[in-house]
């Protein structure tokens, strides 16, 4: 970890220089407009769009014709009225919205109350994981999304078996990365703990959680992301309300740019989501932040 | 004998990499760095020249830019000011940065060895990918390099198969079989135990003795600059400047047995005694914290 | 030292049937017989799934019609197809995107917007744009592994230690040493990372897309099962999902060891 002077592309600013931060921040932002990426990446996407739009409104090419343009994705996103229903302006909208977010809370909240102590104790008791992963061996390489039908026999009503889809995603994905977090600690903080006089429950504590908090917050996300991924899939299969059932009903009802808007709220909110699990993790572990160059 | 016919073997016939003397010059280089819009002086207007077939060792306090320097004869970076010079020809300058090339071969401070190619694949490397010998030829002075040098078992290993010790050896092979003007060698033996050290230092002096390149060698252990060198150049804290020369005229071949004798206890004295005021200075600024 | 083979014999069953081996045997022994029991007395959550003594004798039925093997088939058929247009295309951009700065920055911000987006809310606008619903499928099946090759051989080829990249350099390659001999076997656990990881998406894709809009294929004999009441058929086609994601990982992973020998230290 010696200064090197070697690496001339510059030293990682914002991971060391909480001293210098302010002038670090600063530089950061005027390079932004100084640089290529910025301009480079703007034309990208403008340059994506009117293609897109050049497709299907202008040249309406044969299959192309049938997609939504961007034009009318825009209008209909922006109108007060909009023809079919969604807009930034339609209550319906957000309400598919609520609903897709809420069910993902409740999944997600679900799949770390029990996936991290599972996979916790899994680590740190091996004859616990021994009876346990033999089973969790045997069920994860079925993908979650051939579990819907058993889900819906399983679970009454319509919003049971969703959430439990978007829940088993998470929990697999979580449990796994806990248990992988555990058994990645380095043997001897055990050692020095025990040494230091730790009882076990100490060890549990301060030893154990800490010591896999990186890898349990790398499950999170993982496990963020295939939930909302089958949720998603889920909807569209058996839902009343929800984004994956706005795609398809959109679909259903031949309101194709509906489609669009559908997607790209999906995206952002996915994005969002996991955003705001690697925030939560960076503010827990200023160490692996600090640590790293 | 055989050493000198084993040497124009490797260079093969129509060489790329060209056998001339490998004198290096470096006049007033300085180098500045713009990390962040702050800005370092890692060189400032530092000369010294090393001869041809010389083994010049450059010793320094961590982080003091020694590294910078090596950087920039191998054409990895470019300078602010100065100019390096190869047998005359400028190297690089303000203007103009130098070439990385087979004339100037480094080994890595981690090593560099291709973990995906086998021992003998990597060695075989530079001469098949310069296109002086066909593959088969290039196999053939591998073989015959690593048999010279003592390696010739290892073959057929990965280099994550094999202990660090022998990397840096490896390494060493894989530079000398380019017939090289000058060898860059940055703190290769740093990783490796002192007993390892100690053989790997060994190997190379002996690797030394039969080619006699010019070396630019890198460390911040003064008793192996000693062992090896027979220059040691002993930098300032950052920004780095030469501070002192010490000629070091201990008999080569050199054993492990040199370092018990007058003459290198005498001489270490010297250089603990130019360093430890360096090394004073380097710490009491704080450099550990930038690392 | 007499008899070699007897304890060699006893060594290896010692290590078939390990402590842990055993546990793991009771622990699912344990769970099947709970299944059982639980569907056979209707506990919560079991009143309607099928108890493995049912399933079992579905699955002999299932094994000897031709049908059920069509299925899968064309599931294998769909994923293949898919995957493989995905590396076809993934690797090479993956690839170019890391040597070169202008295309990375046009492209690497469409590459972040479109991302986030589950593979399957791409299922409806692929209906309306391909012909035919196998290819619209297989378009969908393409994306879910297209993203994460790119991203791996992207992050793979940026994260190349520049060691090696100086070494080479001075070892004197040209463009197309550099190329084939440096970055694509450094790049190449990525990509085994990427296909595998892609691998799991496409199965998952693949099931969700025949459930929603397929005629055949082991999703859609799932969900046809569940439509058609025949519940034991659901868990048949439940394993048998199970079963080939697993066949195509174990696929890859073979194939990545073989292609990368010099990790096999690691």
């Amino acid at each position: 970890m010696e200064y090197d002077p070697a690496s001339e592309s510059a030293p990682d600013i914002s991971g060391r220089g909480r001293s210098r931060g302010f002038s670090a921040l600063r530089y950061k932002f005027e390079n932004l407009f100084k640089s290529r990426d910025l301009y480079l990446g703007l034309f990208g996407i403008i340059a994506f769009v009117g293609t897109w739009h050049l497709l299907t409104g202008v040249l309406t090419l044969p299959r192309f014709e049938k997609l939504p343009n961007p034009v009318a994705v825009l209008t209909e996103f922006t109108s007060r009225h909009p023809v079919f229903g969604t807009s930034i302006y339609a209550p319906q909208y957000y309400l598919h919205i609520l609903w897709s977010v809420w069910r993902i809370i409740e999944a997600f909240f679900l799949a770390t109350l029990l996936g991290v102590p599972i996979g916790l104790f899994m680590g740190w008791k091996k004859v616990f994981k021994d009876y346990t992963f033999p089973i969790l061996e045997m069920l994860r390489p079925i993908p979650v999304l051939a579990w819907v039908p058993l889900a819906i026999l399983m679970w009454p009503g319509r919003e049971a078996p969703i959430i439990f889809l978007a829940f088993l995603a998470s929990f697999f994905a979580t449990i796994l990365n806990t248990l992988l977090g555990v058994e990645s600690i380095d043997e001897s903080y055990f050692r020095a703990a025990r040494c230091l006089g730790s009882r076990p429950r100490h060890i549990f504590f301060r030893v154990v959680i800490p010591g896999a908090l990186p890898f349990i917050f790398t499950g999170l996300q993982i496990g963020m992301g295939v939930a909302w991924f089958s949720l998603v899939a889920a909807e569209m299969l058996s839902g009343e309300y929800g984004l994956g059932y706005l795609v398809w009903d959109s679909y259903v009802l031949i309101q194709y740019p509906v489609i669009i808007i559908a997607m790209v709220t999906m995206g952002v909110t996915g994005f969002l989501f996991s955003l705001l699990i690697r925030m939560v993790g960076n503010a827990l572990m200023r160490w692996t932040v600090r640590e790293a160059t | 004998m055989t050493d000198k016919s084993s040497t124009k073997k490797f260079a093969g016939t129509n060489s790329a990499a060209p056998s001339g003397d490998g004198r290096i010059e470096i006049s007033n280089v300085t180098k500045i760095y713009d990390p962040g819009g702050v800005n370092v002086c890692a060189v400032s207007d530092c000369s010294f020249d090393i001869e041809a077939g010389e083994f010049c060792v450059v010793v320094g306090p961590s982080g003091c830019g020694k590294t910078t320097l090596l950087n920039a004869i191998a054409g990895f970076h470019s300078i602010s000011d100065g100019e390096i010079r190869l047998d005359g020809d400028v190297l690089c300058s303000a203007t103009k940065m130098a070439e990385p090339g087979a004339d100037r071969m480094v080994v890595f401070q981690n090593g560099a060895l291709f973990p995906w190619c086998t021992v003998l694949k990597n060695v075989m490397y530079g001469p098949s990918v310069q296109g002086r010998m066909t593959s088969h030829q290039a196999r053939a002075a591998a073989l015959d390099i690593l048999r010279e040098l003592g390696l010739s078992e290892i073959g057929d290993a990965y280099p994550n198969e094999i202990s660090s010790g022998m990397r840096r050896r490896v390494e060493i092979a894989r530079a000398l079989i380019n017939d090289p003007k000058a060898l860059l060698l940055d703190e290769p033996f740093r990783a490796l135990d002192a007993l390892t050290k100690g053989v790997a230092q060994e190997f190379l002096l002996q690797a030394y003795d039969r080619m006699k390149k010019t070396v630019f060698f890198i460390t911040h252990d003064l008793e192996e600059a000693l062992f090896l060198g027979t220059k040691v150049v002993i930098m300032t804290t950052r920004p780095c400047r030469v501070r002192k020369m010490i000629t070091v005229d201990l008999p080569r071949p050199r054993t492990y047995k040199v370092r018990s004798s007058k003459r290198y206890l005498e001489l270490k004295r010297e250089v603990f005694d130019a360093v430890h005021e360096e090394a004073l200075k380097a710490f009491k600024a704080g450099e550990r914290e930038l690392a | 030292m007499k008899s070699p083979n007897s304890s060699s014999l006893k060594k290896l069953f010692n290590k078939i049937f390990s402590k842990a081996v055993l546990r793991g045997i009771v622990a699912i022994v344990f769970s099947i017989a709970f299944w059982e029991t639980a569907s056979r007395f209707a506990f919560p959550l079991f009143a309607f799934v099928p108890p493995p003594s049912i399933v079992l004798s579905v699955v002999g039925e299932s094994f000897g019609s031709l049908v059920f093997w069509e299925n899968w088939t064309s599931s294998f058929g769909r994923v293949i197809f898919g995957f493989v247009i995905a590396q076809i295309i993934g690797i090479p951009l993956g690839l170019l995107m890391a040597n070169n700065r202008n295309i990375h920055g046009m492209t690497f911000p469409i590459f972040e917007i479109l991302r986030p987006i589950p593979p399957l809310a791409w299922v409806p606008a692929s209906i309306i744009f391909w012909p035919t619903t196998e290819l619209s499928i297989a378009f969908v099946i393409f994306l879910g592994a297209f993203f994460t090759i790119v991203i791996n051989v992207l992050g793979g080829a940026k994260s190349i230690d520049a060691r090696y990249i100086r070494a080479a350099r001075s070892l004197g390659s040209n463009r197309s040493d550099m190329f084939f001999r440096i970055i694509l076997p450094a790049v190449l656990p990525s990509i085994f990372t990427g296909m595998a990881v892609g691998m799991g998406i496409t199965w998952e894709v693949v099931v969700a897309a025949e459930m929603i809009a397929g005629k055949s294929g082991l999703g859609y004999y799932t969900w046809e099962s569940y439509v058609g009441g025949n519940f034991p058929r659901i868990i048949v086609g439940m394993i048998s999902i199970g079963l080939a994601g697993y066949i195509s990982s174990s696929m890859i992973r073979l194939i990545g060891k073989r292609s990368t020998p010099w990790l096999r230290l690691f």
